[in-house]
């Protein structure tokens, strides 16, 4: 069964031009009705034992979709969905023409520090946004916001991409986790930006209407764990 | 010798250490390791490893180990591993350059008990002193081995489990559990079954492992780079005598669905890191890196993503001496050593801590 799903899925995606291979996904580029698109197919993962793959791949599939489209009511910028096969775990989006990771905007250091604080503030009322929303992302780090440089007098974008891992819920333990999980990949990846990250909480606080046990509850999930340093 | 103890301020220690490591072509390094419930002591001169003794305290099955029970038992083995180790190597106490030993992180009493006797030996023999970090130690000895360049680590034993990547002299953590670590969920389950502790209930559990056929679901909790474990331990701790009482499945069942599911989870936060930092090496070190499941699918992801796999087998994956004595020798060879005064341990000891002084 998974032999022949992956062979059908690799079959229709056959001819088309790969872009990467992320995690747990490969990315193709193509033409959706004549419009520029990523395919991301959520291909079998041979290490996993078949019935975790499927229901892992399966509802990864149909829970980043429905982030997406709850992110769009909600007037963040994500890729728009096109289309959805659920039977090859394929999900057709919008490509983010013209666009680099925030994690190659930063380390490419073209930018100001000033630009640099503007960019964290602009990701922290994003997540608030999204927060406010109940959306989870579950993965957040530099490599999954896209922008597109601004010019003149048209304003940088910031697209959140990659709900693979996203889901909903309304509770500030989820939320400051989510949150945490950026902290780590954010200072991991760019190394001695604590006072930039500060910025970013900051701007999340001043944007969101329900910051205040999501903050207290990601100061608590900070000491959780083995091996943490103690302060206090 | 006198050259040693000349100085007594921090650094014109550090001077005449720097003056030693040059004129000892070949420093000879002995690393003292007892964070956990393994003793070891391990002599490395150059990259090889000349001994390497450890000893293991086992408890009963449905025990983990305490703290002050671990200790008494290193106290009573030090001496003969000490010994041991010298004999194996074939060298004298006046062949040692440095001492190195467990700063952190581990339990409390055995690091005391450790330390205690690493720094009477350093001052027996007049050898420099170093406090090593217990994480830096498995991967410094992993890249011994392997020879990995700079690779992604995988970090997983009873006490951590960590992803870490190498950048700007730090090893830096990109994914770690927000709870337990993957050893300790495997422990206590071994513990909730009684399944013995000789020789670590982990390999027990991977032996019965492969006779499990049924996959019995179990959460999975990923978290970005990070990953959580105790939830799925309440789970199959509530769980696992009603089904095995009601046949439902066998305790080979529960041992293969186990493991499958969290190793599915470690592989996939390692590929998460591998992509988000395009690295194309993967490094598996600590305690539970020598299960053969976990390097499989570790293999299967590697190949699918054309990167290479290192990994070691039991006698450098489990605690061991000779881990300490590779990262104290890449210490030295960099110029470091620590004070008698500042020869204290620590039970939390962040990887990150450490400034890497010995790599670009």
């Amino acid at each position: 069964m998974e032999t022949k799903e992956n062979k059908l899925s690799s079959e229709f995606l056959c001819g088309v031009e790969l872009l990467k291979q992320g995690a747990e996904a490969r990315l193709y580029r193509c033409h959706f009705l004549g419009r520029p698109s990523i395919v991301k197919e959520r291909f079998h993962k041979r290490y996993r034992h078949p019935a975790l793959d499927d229901k892992l791949s399966h509802r990864r599939t149909l829970q980043e979709v429905r982030s997406i489209l709850r992110c769009r009511r909600a007037g963040i910028l994500v890729p728009v969905v096109y289309f959805v096969d659920y039977s090859s775990n394929c999900i057709f989006l919008e490509e983010i023409v013209d666009s680099c990771t925030v994690r190659e905007h930063i380390a490419s250091s073209l930018c100001s520090n000033r630009e640099l604080e503007q960019l964290v503030e602009q990701i922290g009322q994003i997540l608030a946004k999204m927060h406010d929303e109940d959306v989870i992302h579950g993965d957040l780090t530099t490599s999954n916001m896209l922008l597109r440089p601004g010019q003149d007098d048209v304003v940088s974008q910031l697209f959140v991409i990659d709900f693979g891992l996203s889901y909903i819920s309304s509770l500030p333990e989820d939320k400051g986790v989510d949150l945490y999980v950026l902290e780590k990949a954010f200072l991991s990846t760019h190394p001695t930006t604590e006072e930039l990250f500060e910025k970013l909480l900051k701007s999340y606080v001043a944007a969101s209407s329900k910051s205040l046990p999501v903050i207290r509850k990601l100061d608590e999930v900070r000491l959780r764990g083995r091996k943490r340093s103690m302060v206090g | 010798m006198s050259l040693r103890f000349m100085g007594h301020r921090k650094d014109t220690v550090c001077i005449n250490v720097y003056l030693l490591a040059f004129s000892a072509a070949m420093p000879v390094v002995i690393g003292f390791e007892g964070s956990a419930n393994k003793i070891g002591i391990g002599i490395i001169r150059d990259g090889e490893v000349l001994s390497n003794p450890r000893r293991t305290y086992i408890t009963p099955p449905g025990q983990g180990f305490m703290p002050s029970d671990t200790a008494r038992h290193h106290r009573a083995v030090i001496l003969t591993v000490l010994k041991e180790a010298l004999e194996q190597a074939g060298l004298k106490p006046a062949d040692i350059d440095c001492v190195a030993y467990t700063k952190g992180p581990g339990m409390g009493a055995p690091l005391v008990t450790v330390a205690l006797v690493a720094r009477t030996v350093a001052q027996l023999w007049g050898t420099p002193l170093l406090g090593v970090n217990h994480c830096i130690g498995h991967i410094e000895m992993g890249r011994l081995i392997t020879r990995a360049d700079n690779p992604t680590v995988l970090y997983v034993s009873g006490g951590n489990t960590q992803v870490i990547a190498y950048s700007q002299r730090r090893y830096r953590i990109f994914g770690e559990t927000i709870d337990i670590a993957v050893g300790n969920c495997l422990d206590r389950f071994a513990r909730v079954i009684k399944i013995s502790n000789d020789p670590s209930p982990g390999y027990n559990i991977e032996q019965m492992a492969k006779k499990g056929s049924q996959f019995v679901e179990l959460p999975y909790t990923v978290k970005g780079m990070d990953v959580s474990f105790s939830g799925i331990l309440s789970y199959i701790e509530d769980m696992s005598h009603k089904m095995l009482s009601s046949g439902q499945c066998t305790e080979e069942d529960l041992c293969f669905s186990l493991q499958e599911t969290v190793f599915s989870m470690l592989v996939e936060i390692t590929e998460r890191a591998m992509a988000h930092c395009g690295s194309q090496e993967v490094l598996i070190v600590g305690g539970v890196g020598c299960n053969l499941r976990l390097q499989e699918m570790m293999g299967v992801m590697c190949k699918e993503r054309g990167a290479k796999l290192f990994a070691t087998d039991e006698r450098f994956c489990i605690d061991n001496g000779a881990m300490i004595a590779q990262a104290g020798w890449e210490m030295f060879r960099s110029g470091q050593i620590t004070e008698l005064e500042d020869s204290w341990i620590t039970q939390r000891y962040r990887t990150d801590a450490v400034e890497v002084t010995w790599r670009d």
